[in-house]
């Protein structure tokens, strides 16, 4: 018989911050850059170099803690994670372990199914590490000859978010991310791209007999590069753990790697692999101590978060709770629409060209807000044209294509095209003449009753017109002369 | 006198460059000579004394660097194979503070591996060898920079100090050696041992040279997150205070079995002379000292086993290829560490595995604790704590080299100190059969002034003039 699962899902996050130099030293943290130009003897862990904390890093992360709602721990401390890797120059990594910097945090959420709460662990911060390159045609290290390393990423701040495992669908595990993504874009702490790795996150999940309270076995799910591949691997892996579980078998607790290509989890390491960091505290740092006047300065800084504006935009605007969201789902999206809510747009006539077609258009095309062409004042430009009738419903779709394309003014588009509407009496009355002598049958269907008939003729008339009829006095003339004729 | 122009620099350089080719082969105190470049310097501070103006205070004076401190340009071994061919690209904080005070630097004294060592037989480059007998050891780890100042090779020098680095080496050479206290001297760029217990300190002839270099290297540095934020004090107005007054305390702890009769009798000599100036001498105990050394040796190595595995043939230093790259680190730190290296970096390691970080580690750090409470609390009664640095004069050549407990305790009377991270200073006080004895002189963090100020005390009451003679050392 079939079991009835619960599956426990716990998540481990990675963001780099966005601080101007390294965790410790005064490197440029970018992304990218020729390999190891953003290098110095520090970064690159030569002998006798020593580190010193970045203090804009401490307080990009007690803002994130704040906003998650955690405790800062008044006094933390720096510990190395010793081991062997060769993107790593020390040999070990600077991290914090029993001291970190906050704990205690939690997030409300709402997904369909309801509102859930996620419990956040912990925060700390660590320098990220630099990044190997295989010299092989597959870019994996089995079978490349040689490796090199590129320290330009080695001590790059970086900061780790840890859950309770209190996720239990891959749908809830998405909105979490969207929401700590947000959180984090809001508070312009990470720049949040998954694709360069700046947001990176691991997952722990488990299956229980739904009901239960204790905790199966878990496998650690790596190399989920996006919230798609978050949610399609958490959906495989609860699929293949049930599978086991319903033919009598058991779940290896190891470290499985998510395959975007061929949509599975292959196992990476078990556990008897697992290592011993040998966690001790740094020495070349000090404990750090943030009093009280440094925490209340940033919590009093904190700008507005995703929740905050989600109810903002509801009382505000008066949107439905299903805009709000999407709408705050990213700053950038939020952003675009107050812009152009403040150029003149009526609200909800925003929210639906941003829900519509402009999603419609990221979604295709994979690509982000800040990277659309179109400013929000465009936008604002084109809902004005059409709510003051120079262009139908149907044009104004076709021109925004234009303008994502090409970024250019809505009101050159229609100009340019000459498709401004026909709004002119004679030429439409000529043109639904012309309509109704070639379909006969329809008049005459019409007449007998059928009222769907005149949609149909409509519809001719604005295919004739290139979608430049005004459609509301197409329709007028259509019902005078159909009634006048018959 | 070259100030005073007295004589010039480069007499002074030329001097010290005969005597380095006299007796180098002898002693082998360094690893790397930089006599072009240090005759270069002597030549600008003659040119610039000619011109009128300031050429820093350490101009034209021949320094040996322990060549565990990154110099620009020139080699930093660490006394390694590892690191055999490495050259920093980055002066150490030290470094560059005395070549900003016109810095002639002969050359990078020769140490035991990584600083690991009471000896300087655990060199890559070959033992260093005591001027004042050539078939003792200089002590160590600091071995090179004391023998060079003790040969004539160096008028003065630095060296690192972890459990005794610096004031054992001076003690065995008849030297002055100061362990400032933790944070004082930046650590950047001092190649790491065990950072919580490094610090850079003078070698020198006598008190006066010790405040001078003193003052030169101390101060803070904001690239060394352990660095004091306090500003230096004037060490050479402290010299002449006396010890009229003082109350000194001798730990019973550092005083017990162990000690030569000759370091009991120049012990005892010196505390008479301290009571004879005006001090108040009495014995005291700090009673968690005897576990100082096996804290010591969980602590130290615990540090190590970290700070050196950086040295794994990746980016630079030594590389020994191996099919893969688990081999290539293995072959690498093979054949590039000595066998004490080794066996620290082992120890270090066990003593932070899982399961015995807390009956090792964690032991040894509340140890530690109770070590800086005796001290506090020994503190608030005396000025300073004294002790013979080393329990023994220099040591044969080969002694103790296959029994690593025996090396470890040369340093019993030392350790305490780093774990404390108070400052201590080692004086020559007498002689054992022709071999200088050092007292250890242990004051108050930061109270560096104390301890010169007592230091100088004694020299002047002991008049210590003493040199290596030829016959059996190099005269």
């Amino acid at each position: 018989m079939m079991g009835d699962y619960e599956a426990v899902i716990g998540l481990e996050i990675h963001a780099e911050l966005k601080t101007r130099s390294k965790m410790f030293c005064s490197c440029d943290a970018s992304f990218g850059g020729e390999p190891n130009t953003k290098t110095c003897p520090v970064c690159l862990g030569l002998p006798g170099v020593l580190p010193v904390l970045n203090r804009r890093a401490v307080e990009l992360a007690t803002r994130l803690a704040l906003a998650l709602n955690c405790e800062i721990a008044p006094r933390c401390v720096f510990h190395r994670k010793n081991y062997f890797y060769p993107d790593m120059p020390k040999n070990y990594q600077i991290s914090q372990y029993d001291l970190p910097l906050a704990v205690g945090g939690f997030l409300e959420l709402e997904s369909e199914e309801g509102p859930f709460r996620v419990g956040i662990t912990r925060v700390h911060l660590e320098e990220d590490t630099g990044k190997t390159l295989h010299a092989s045609e597959s870019g994996r290290i089995h079978g490349s000859e040689y490796s090199l390393e590129d320290f330009n990423r080695a001590g790059v701040p970086l900061l780790e978010i840890v859950t309770e495992p209190d996720i239990r669908t891959p749908e809830q595990a998405r909105i979490f991310m969207q929401e700590l993504k947000s959180i984090m874009e809001h508070l312009e702490v990470s720049d949040c791209k998954m694709e360069e790795g700046s947001l990176r996150c691991d997952a722990n999940v488990s299956l229980r007999p739904r009901g239960s309270s204790c905790l199966g076995v878990k496998t650690e799910i790596k190399n989920m590069n996006s919230f798609r591949a978050l949610y399609r691997a958490l959906d495989y892996e609860i699929s293949r753990q049930r599978d086991i579980l319903d033919s009598g078998g058991e779940i290896v607790q190891e470290t499985r790697h998510w395959d975007a290509d061929a949509n599975v989890t292959t196992p990476l390491r078990t556990k008897e692999y697992a290592y011993d960091y040998r966690y001790f505290p740094e020495p070349d740092l000090v404990p750090l101590v943030l009093d009280r006047s440094f925490v209340e300065g940033v919590r009093s800084s904190l700008p507005e978060l995703p929740a905050e504006r989600r109810r903002r935009f509801r009382e505000e605007y008066g949107l439905p709770a299903h805009d709000a969201a999407l709408l705050t789902s990213s700053k950038a999206m939020g952003d675009f629409f107050e812009g152009a809510v403040s150029a003149g747009a009526p609200p909800k006539a925003v929210s639906n060209w941003m829900m519509g077609e402009l999603s419609a258009y990221l979604n295709a095309r994979g690509m982000e807000v800040p990277e659309v062409k179109v400013t929000p004042s465009q936008l604002a430009e084109l809902i004005d044209l059409v709510e003051k009738g120079t262009v139908s419903v149907t044009l104004a779709k076709s021109v925004f294509q234009e303008m994502l394309e090409s970024g250019r003014d809505p009101r050159l588009i229609v100009e340019e095209k000459g498709a401004t509407q026909i709004s002119d009496q004679e030429e439409l009355e000529r043109l639904v003449g012309a309509v109704l002598e070639e379909n006969p049958k329809v008049v005459e269907d019409f007449r007998k009753g059928k009222e769907k008939a005149l949609g149909f003729l409509v519809g001719q008339v604005m295919r004739r017109s290139g979608g430049r009829a005004n459609p509301q006095m197409v329709n007028e003339i259509l019902q005078r002369l159909l009634r006048e004729s018959g | 006198m070259i100030r005073r122009r007295e004589v010039s620099a480069l007499e002074v350089f030329r001097a010290v460059r005969d005597r380095i080719e006299e007796v180098e082969r002898k002693v082998n105190s360094y690893i790397t000579l930089t006599l072009e470049a240090a005759e270069e310097a002597a030549r600008a501070a003659d040119d610039r004394l000619a011109a009128g103006e300031d050429p820093g205070v350490a101009a034209g004076i021949p320094l040996a660097v322990k060549d565990v401190l990154c110099t620009k340009g020139i080699r930093t071994t660490c006394g390694s194979r590892i690191l055999e061919n490495y050259v920093p690209v980055y002066d150490a904080t030290v470094v560059s503070r005395l070549k900003r005070a016109g810095m002639t630097m002969m050359g990078k004294a020769n140490m035991d591996e990584f600083a690991m060592g009471s000896s300087t037989e655990n060199s890559a480059f070959g033992p260093t060898r005591n001027p004042w007998d050539l078939g003792r050891v200089p002590g160590g780890s600091s071995g090179g920079s004391a023998a060079a100042v003790a040969a004539g090779e160096a008028i003065w020098a630095l060296g690192s100090d972890t459990g005794g680095s610096i004031r054992q080496p001076a003690s065995f050479c008849g030297l002055v050696g100061l362990k400032p206290t933790y944070g004082l001297v930046s650590r950047y760029g001092l190649v790491a041992f065990a950072s919580s217990l490094d610090q850079v300190g003078p070698i020198t002839r006598n008190v006066r040279d010790c405040a001078l270099l003193l003052a030169l290297i101390a101060g803070h540095d904001p690239r060394d997150s352990t660095s004091l934020n306090v500003e230096p004090s004037d060490y050479l107005a402290a010299l002449d205070g006396g010890v009229r007054g003082m109350r000194i305390g001798v730990p019973r702890e550092l005083v017990q079995e162990g000690l030569t009769p000759g370091v009991r009798k120049a012990m005892e000599r010196s505390l008479e002379i301290f009571q004879e100036l005006g001090a108040e001498v009495e014995e005291t105990t700090l009673p968690h000292l005897d576990y100082a050394l096996s804290a010591y040796y969980i602590i130290a190595p615990a540090e190590a086993s970290s700070n050196l595995a950086r040295y794994d043939g990746v980016r630079y230093g030594l590389r020994v290829e191996g099919k893969d790259m688990l081999e290539m680190y293995g072959k690498t730190r093979a054949k590039g560490f000595g066998a004490e290296v080794k066996r620290r970096i082992m120890l270090g390691t066990y003593a932070l595995s899982a399961g015995y970080y807390e009956a090792y580690y964690g032991q040894a750090q509340k140890i530690r604790t109770l070590i800086v409470e005796d001290f506090r609390r020994a503190f608030q009664r005396y000025d300073v704590l004294v002790s013979p640095t080393s329990p023994t004069p220099a040591f044969a050549l080969g002694e103790k080299v296959e029994d690593p407990l025996a090396m470890y305790l040369s340093d019993v009377c030392t350790i305490p100190v780093n774990l404390a991270g108070i400052p201590a200073i080692s004086m020559p006080c007498g002689l054992e059969d022709g071999l200088p004895v050092g007292l250890q002189i242990m004051g108050r963090v930061l109270e560096e002034t104390t301890l010169l100020r007592v230091a100088s005390a004694l020299e002047v009451a002991i008049g210590f003039r003493e040199r290596p003679k030829a016959g059996r050392g190099v005269g």
